[in-house]
C-alpha cells in the first residue's frame, strides 16, 4: 500500500478545472425554463408585517408570482436538527407567519422570468410593518444572559460552568495578576460565492443544485420542512466558492428556492446578495470575555478565570466552543469557566472558521502575554513553564501534544530571538516594529462515515462520497487517500463528492473532513484492494465502508492539534496605521497528507486572522438593528496589500490513536492563534493594550498612546 | 434596477443637449451603475459620452491640462503627469483600486457621490438622497463621516482624493453647457450641504465637465499625497492630505494644503499654509501650523478621533513632500 503518494506536495486536481471556469458552482447549473427569484428582506428590526401590497407588483412585466406569509404555503417543518444546528430552539421558518425577529429577515419572494424584472418587482413591492424597537447589543443595558440550555448538564460537550480546584479564592491569593475583559466584534464571513440555490420539482421529487458545507443535511432539512421523505430530495453541490462555515446550516433562502419553485411549476433560481449575506445566513457572534489569571512570582499560573459571553438569536441558542480550550491549554490546579449567551433580536449565528477557539484564545491569549509582561518573562518562557503532561480538563493523557515543539520551530523560523521585549523598543526608520506570540489549538474531531470505492476494467478506479471541498483541496487529498490505498497512481482515479445520493460523510467543517471522510475512503480502497488480492479477476469489484473513531482510544486520550504563530508588524507612530508585516506559523497536526495543502490552507486562515484583528466588524444600527456596513466596500477584510509573507511549518508528529490516517485536521486551527499574536504585537509596538477587536487606526492613536 | 436606455453621443453639442433634457450622462459607470443597482438611482435614459474627444492629457506652456474623459489609470501612468505634478499621480493611485482606475473618468470622479452608507440604503433616511428625509447618520455609524463643513441635514465627506490634490493645487475647470462654456476654480464645485444636502455642486443645468488645468508653480515638484486608512488599499480616507510647498533658500516661500476625508467637500486649509510662510520647514513649524487645522470642526458620536488624526496626517505630509515619492 504504501506508494508514498500520501504527504506528496500534489498541485490540486481540481486547480485546472477552477481556474478555466469548467468547474460548476450551484449556481452554474442553469435548468431549462429557469425563472429567478429575489426576496424582499425585512428593513425593521423586530415587530410585524402589517402589509404586502402585492397586487401592484403581481402586474409587473414578467412576474409569475409574490409570495408572503399571506399567500405562501403552509410548510411541514418536520422535527429535524443535526450537531450543526443549535440543539435548543427551533430554526426560523420562513413566510409562515407576520413577525419579524430582525432587520432582513424575509418577509417576500418575488419570481420572475429574468433575474432584471425579478429584482425590479423585488424593490418596487411595498411591505409596511408594525415595527417595534430591537435590542441588538449584547454589552447594552437590555441585555440579559442566559444559561445556556444544552451546557446546563456536567458531561455536556459544551458545559456552561466547569470548574477543578478553587480559582477564585486562588486568584485572590495570587501574588501577581492580570483581570481584563476582551471584546471582540461581531463578524460575517463574506465568501466570494455567494449563497446560491437552484430548485427544481419533478412531482413530489426535489433536486437542488446549492452551496452547502453538508449535502445530506441540506437533503435531510429541506425533506424535513417540506414533509417529504429524505430520498425524494437530492442536494447537487460539487464546488464551493469559500464558505468558512456559513453553508454548514440550511438556511431559508433554499427553503424559498424550493417553494417557489413548486408554487410557479418550474425550476426557480435565487442568488443572496452580498448585502443579504448579512442578514440570514449566519456570523460568528460578538464575544465579551473576562480572563482573569493568578500566577507565582515565578510564573506558575495558579488561577484562571474564563467568564464568556456570546450573542445569538431570540429564536434558538448559537453555543461555540468558547471556553474549551482554556481547561487544558496550560497547567493549573484552579480553573473555572463560564459560558453565557445572550439572546437579541438578530438571525441566529453559526459557525465561523475557528468557532469558539478563534474567540476564547484571543482573550487567553492576550491575558498570558499581559501576565508574561508583569512577570518580566519572555511569553514563550510563560508557556513553557506552564506545559502540562495532560489533560488537566479532563484528566486524559493527549494523544498528542507538540506545543512546545511548534514554538520551537516558529521561534527558529521567525527569528524571535531577535526581539528586544520592552515595548516601543524596536524600530524600522520611523516605524515601530512589534513582535507578538500566542498558542493556537482546535480539537482533532472525527465522525462516522461512509465511502464508496469501485475498480473498473481498465484498471482505473472511481470513489464516490457526499462530502464537500470548500477550498482545503479536499478533491485532491482524497484522491492521495484513494491512489496510495489501491496501489494507483492519482492519475487513475476519479473522486467524485457534493451528491447526496454518495455514501453519507460529515459536515465540511470543524476540521474533520480528512479524519472522517479520509478513513472511510481508506476503509473502503482497502476492501475493494483486499478483494481484488483474491485473485478475483472480474470487474467491477465494488466496496462500500464506514469508519468511526475506535472507540477505546476516544475513551483514553484527548485528542487536539496545537500549533505556535509569530507575527510581526508595524505601526505608523504619527498616524496610527497597523500593517502586518509577517506571519510564521508552526503547527502539530498529526501527518500532513499534502504539505502545499496544508501550507495554502494555513495561509488563508492567517489572512481570516488579519481580518478578524484589524478589519472586521459588522456595526448594528442600534435603532433598528440594520447590518450598516454590509458592502465589501465598508465591511474590510485583507485585501492584497495586507497581506505580506506568511509562511506555515510542520512539526514531525506520528499520532496513532486518532484515525488510521493519523491525521487531526487543519482547517481551523489556521485561524486561531493569528489575532492574539497581533494584538500582542500591537502592545510590543506601542506600548498600548488593545481588548477590542478589531483594533483599529483610532485605538493606537486617541489619547496619545502612541 | 430600474430599466433605462441608453444612447451613445460623439459631439459635445448633442451631449449638452441631452444633459439640458433631464438625460443622464455615463462616463466610466463606476459610481451610477452601482448606485442603479440599489435604486439609489434611478435614471430612466443614459447617454454614454465616452466617444467625446475629452481624453486628452497634455501640457500647455507650463500647466497640465487633463481632458474629463481621460481615465484615472492614463492620468496615473502619463509622464507629464508624474513629472510637473506628481501629486496628481499620487492621488490617484491611493484614489482606487487598477479596476477601478481603469474605468472611471476625471469627470466623474469629481461628481462621484459620497459613500454615506445610508445614503446608499433606500429605506434609510437620507436627506442626500430623499430631501426632509433626515439624517440617519447623526444617530448611527459616523465614524467615516465629515467634522468640517457638516450641518444637521448632512455629514457626508466628499470621497474623492484627486479631487483633495486638484483644490490644493488651484486647479480650475473649464465647463460647457447651453449657454456657453466658462472656467472656475475646482474649488467652486462643490456646495456645502446647508439644509440643501441634495444639491451637491455648482454645475448648471446641461453642464459638462470638459477638462481640468493644474496650474505648474514651484510647489509642484514637492508635493505629496498621505492617506491614512484602516486597510493598505480600497478603501476610502479616514483622512487625507495633499501637501506642497515651495522652499528657497531653506525658507518656506510657498505652501499648499487640501484635506479629505473630514469635509463635506475637499478642505482648502489657508490658515494652515499661511502660518508656514517665511518659517524653516521642519517637524515643530508643521506642528505648530497643523494646530489650526482642526478649529471650528465639529465632531460625531463616532468620529472623534478625527480631530486626533488630522493634525498628525497634515503633519506627515508636509514632511514627505521633503522625501523622495
Amino acid at each position: 500500500m504504501t506508494t508514498g503518494i500520501i504527504g506528496q506536495p500534489l498541485p490540486r486536481v481540481d486547480g485546472r478545472a477552477k481556474v478555466t471556469g469548467a468547474a460548476r458552482y450551484a449556481a452554474d447549473f442553469n435548468q431549462p425554463g429557469q425563472a429567478y427569484a429575489v426576496i424582499v428582506s425585512a428593513t425593521v428590526g423586530l415587530g410585524r408585517v402589517a402589509g404586502v401590497d402585492s397586487a401592484a407588483v403581481e402586474k409587473m412585466p414578467g412576474v409569475l408570482a409574490v409570495l408572503s406569509h399571506l399567500n405562501a404555503p403552509r410548510l411541514a417543518y418536520g422535527p429535524h436538527k443535526s450537531y450543526i444546528d443549535p440543539a435548543t430552539g427551533e430554526r426560523l421558518h420562513v413566510l409562515q407567519d407576520e413577525r419579524v425577529r430582525f432587520h432582513g429577515q424575509p418577509v417576500a419572494v418575488v419570481v420572475a422570468t429574468t433575474i432584471a424584472q425579478a429584482e425590479r418587482a423585488a424593490a418596487a413591492l411595498r411591505v409596511s410593518y408594525n415595527a417595534e424597537r430591537p435590542v441588538v447589543d449584547c454589552a447594552g443595558p437590555e441585555a440579559r444572559a442566559i444559561v445556556p440550555e444544552a451546557g446546563r448538564q456536567p458531561d455536556a460537550r459544551l458545559p456552561a460552568d466547569k470548574a477543578r480546584g478553587d480559582a477564585d479564592r486562588a486568584l485572590a491569593e495570587a501574588p501577581v495578576k492580570v483581570d481584563e475583559t476582551y471584546d471582540i466584534a461581531r463578524e460575517n464571513h463574506n465568501p466570494m460565492e455567494p449563497h446560491a440555490t437552484i430548485a427544481s420539482w419533478s412531482g413530489d421529487r426535489l433536486t437542488l443544485w446549492s452551496k452547502s458545507q453538508v449535502v445530506v443535511n441540506e437533503q435531510a432539512e429541506i425533506a424535513a420542512i417540506f414533509g417529504l421523505p429524505p430520498e425524494s430530495v437530492t442536494v447537487i453541490c460539487p464546488f464551493i466558492g469559500g464558505a468558512f462555515g456559513t453553508s454548514l446550516r440550511t438556511w431559508p433562502h433554499v427553503t424559498l428556492a424550493a417553494m417557489a419553485a413548486r408554487h410557479v411549476g418550474r425550476p426557480v433560481k435565487l442568488v443572496l446578495t452580498r448585502k443579504q449575506m448579512f442578514f440570514t445566513t449566519g456570523h460568528r457572534p460578538r464575544t465579551v470575555q473576562r480572563i482573569a489569571l493568578g500566577a507565582t512570582a515565578d510564573g506558575k499560573l495558579t488561577s484562571v478565570v474564563h467568564e464568556g459571553t456570546g450573542e445569538t438569536s431570540r429564536y434558538e441558542e448559537f453555543m461555540e466552543a468558547l471556553t474549551s480550550v482554556t481547561t487544558f491549554l496550560y497547567s493549573c490546579p484552579n480553573v473555572r469557566t463560564r459560558y453565557r449567551l445572550v439572546p437579541l433580536d438578530t438571525g441566529t449565528p453559526n459557525h465561523m472558521r475557528g468557532p469558539g477557539e478563534a474567540s476564547g484564545v484571543f482573550a487567553l491569549e492576550c491575558a498570558m502575554d499581559e501576565l508574561a509582561y508583569k512577570l518580566r518573562l519572555d511569553p514563550i518562557d510563560l508557556r513553557r513553564r506552564n506545559e502540562p503532561a495532560t489533560d488537566q480538563g479532563e484528566n486524559k493523557p493527549f494523544s498528542s501534544r507538540s506545543l512546545m515543539k511548534c514554538y520551537d520551530l516558529g521561534a527558529e523560523r521567525f527569528g524571535w530571538s531577535r526581539r528586544t521585549p520592552e515595548p516601543r523598543s524596536m524600530r524600522d526608520g520611523r516605524l515601530l516594529i512589534g513582535m507578538g506570540v500566542a498558542s493556537a489549538s482546535y480539537p482533532a474531531f472525527h465522525a462516522p462515515a461512509t465511502a464508496r470505492a469501485r475498480l473498473l476494467p481498465d484498471g482505473t478506479a472511481e470513489v464516490e462520497i457526499a462530502a464537500s471541498d470548500m477550498g482545503p483541496g479536499t478533491y485532491t487529498s482524497m484522491t492521495q487517500v484513494a491512489a496510495e490505498t489501491l496501489g494507483l497512481s492519482v492519475e487513475r482515479v476519479r473522486f467524485s463528492l457534493g451528491r447526496s445520493d454518495y455514501p453519507p460523510a460529515p459536515s465540511h467543517g470543524g476540521s474533520w473532513t480528512m479524519a472522517s471522510v479520509g478513513s472511510a475512503i481508506r476503509a473502503a480502497c482497502i476492501a475493494v484492494r483486499e478483494e481484488a488480492a483474491k485473485g478475483r479477476k472480474d470487474r467491477p469489484i465494488e466496496a462500500t465502508a464506514s469508519s468511526q473513531r475506535d472507540p477505546e482510544a476516544a475513551a483514553r486520550f484527548s485528542m487536539h492539534s496545537f500549533g505556535a504563530v509569530f507575527v510581526e508588524i508595524a505601526i505608523d507612530p504619527d498616524v496610527g496605521t497597523i500593517r502586518v508585516r509577517r506571519a510564521v506559523g508552526a503547527y502539530g497536526i498529526g501527518r500532513v497528507v499534502n504539505p502545499r495543502l496544508a501550507s495554502s490552507q494555513c495561509t488563508g486562515g492567517m489572512v481570516g486572522g488579519i481580518g478578524m484583528a484589524l478589519m472586521e466588524r459588522t456595526v448594528l444600527d442600534a435603532r433598528d438593528g440594520r447590518p450598516v456596513n454590509a458592502h465589501m466596500a465598508d465591511y474590510l477584510m485583507p485585501v492584497n496589500l495586507d497581506i505580506p509573507q506568511l509562511e506555515a511549518h510542520f512539526v514531525a508528529e506520528t499520532d496513532p490513536h486518532v484515525n488510521a490516517l493519523g491525521v487531526k485536521g487543519l482547517g481551523e486551527i489556521a485561524l486561531v492563534g493569528i489575532a492574539p499574536a497581533i494584538a500582542n504585537a500591537v502592545f510590543h509596538a506601542a506600548g498600548k493594550r488593545v481588548r477590542t477587536l478589531p483594533i483599529r487606526i483610532e485605538d493606537v492613536l486617541t489619547r496619545r498612546s502612541v | 434596477m430600474f430599466p433605462f436606455t441608453i444612447e451613445k453621443v460623439t459631439s459635445v453639442e448633442a451631449a449638452i443637449a441631452a444633459a439640458s433634457s433631464g438625460r443622464r450622462l455615463i462616463a466610466g459607470g463606476t459610481t451610477l451603475i452601482d448606485l442603479m443597482r440599489e435604486e439609489v438611482e434611478q435614471p430612466q435614459q443614459l447617454v454614454d459620452i465616452n466617444a467625446l474627444p475629452m481624453s486628452e492629457i497634455r501640457i500647455d506652456r507650463s500647466d497640465l491640462v487633463i481632458g474629463a474623459l481621460a481615465r484615472m489609470a492614463d492620468v496615473a501612468a502619463h509622464p507629464d503627469v508624474q513629472r510637473l505634478q506628481p501629486l496628481i499621480a499620487e492621488s490617484l493611485i491611493e484614489g482606487a483600486s487598477p479596476q477601478l482606475r481603469n474605468m472611471a473618468s476625471i469627470g466623474g470622479n469629481l461628481l462621484q457621490r459620497v459613500r454615506c452608507p445610508y445614503f446608499r440604503m433606500v429605506d434609510a433616511a437620507c436627506n442626500k438622497r430623499n430631501p426632509r428625509s433626515g439624517c440617519a447618520a447623526l444617530g448611527g455609524l459616523n465614524a467615516g463621516h465629515a467634522i468640517l463643513g457638516t450641518s444637521d441635514h448632512c455629514v457626508a465627506t466628499h470621497p474623492s482624493d484627486v479631487a483633495v490634490a486638484l483644490v490644493a493645487l488651484d486647479a480650475t475647470m473649464r465647463v460647457k453647457g447651453p449657454k456657453g462654456e466658462r472656467t472656475f476654480p475646482v474649488e467652486e464645485l462643490f456646495r456645502l450641504p446647508g439644509d440643501t444636502p441634495h444639491l451637491e455642486h455648482t454645475l448648471l443645468p446641461g453642464e459638462l465637465i470638459v477638462e481640468v488645468r493644474i496650474p505648474w508653480g514651484p510647489h509642484s515638484r514637492r508635493a505629496r499625497y498621505l492617506k491614512v486608512r484602516d486597510r493598505a488599499s480600497y478603501e476610502f480616507a479616514l483622512v487625507s492630505a495633499a501637501a506642497a510647498l515651495d522652499v528657497a533658500e531653506g525658507v518656506i516661500r510657498g505652501a499648499r494644503l487640501a484635506v479629505g476625508g473630514v469635509g463635506t467637500r475637499p478642505w482648502r486649509m489657508r490658515a494652515v499654509e499661511a502660518a508656514l510662510i517665511g518659517k524653516v520647514p521642519d517637524r515643530r513649524v508643521f506642528q505648530a501650523a497643523a494646530r489650526s487645522a482642526v478649529e471650528g470642526a465639529r465632531p460625531l458620536s463616532g468620529n472623534h478621533y478625527k480631530l486626533e488624526l488630522l493634525p498628525p496626517t497634515i503633519v506627515r505630509a508636509f514632511e514627505m513632500t521633503g522625501e523622495i515619492a
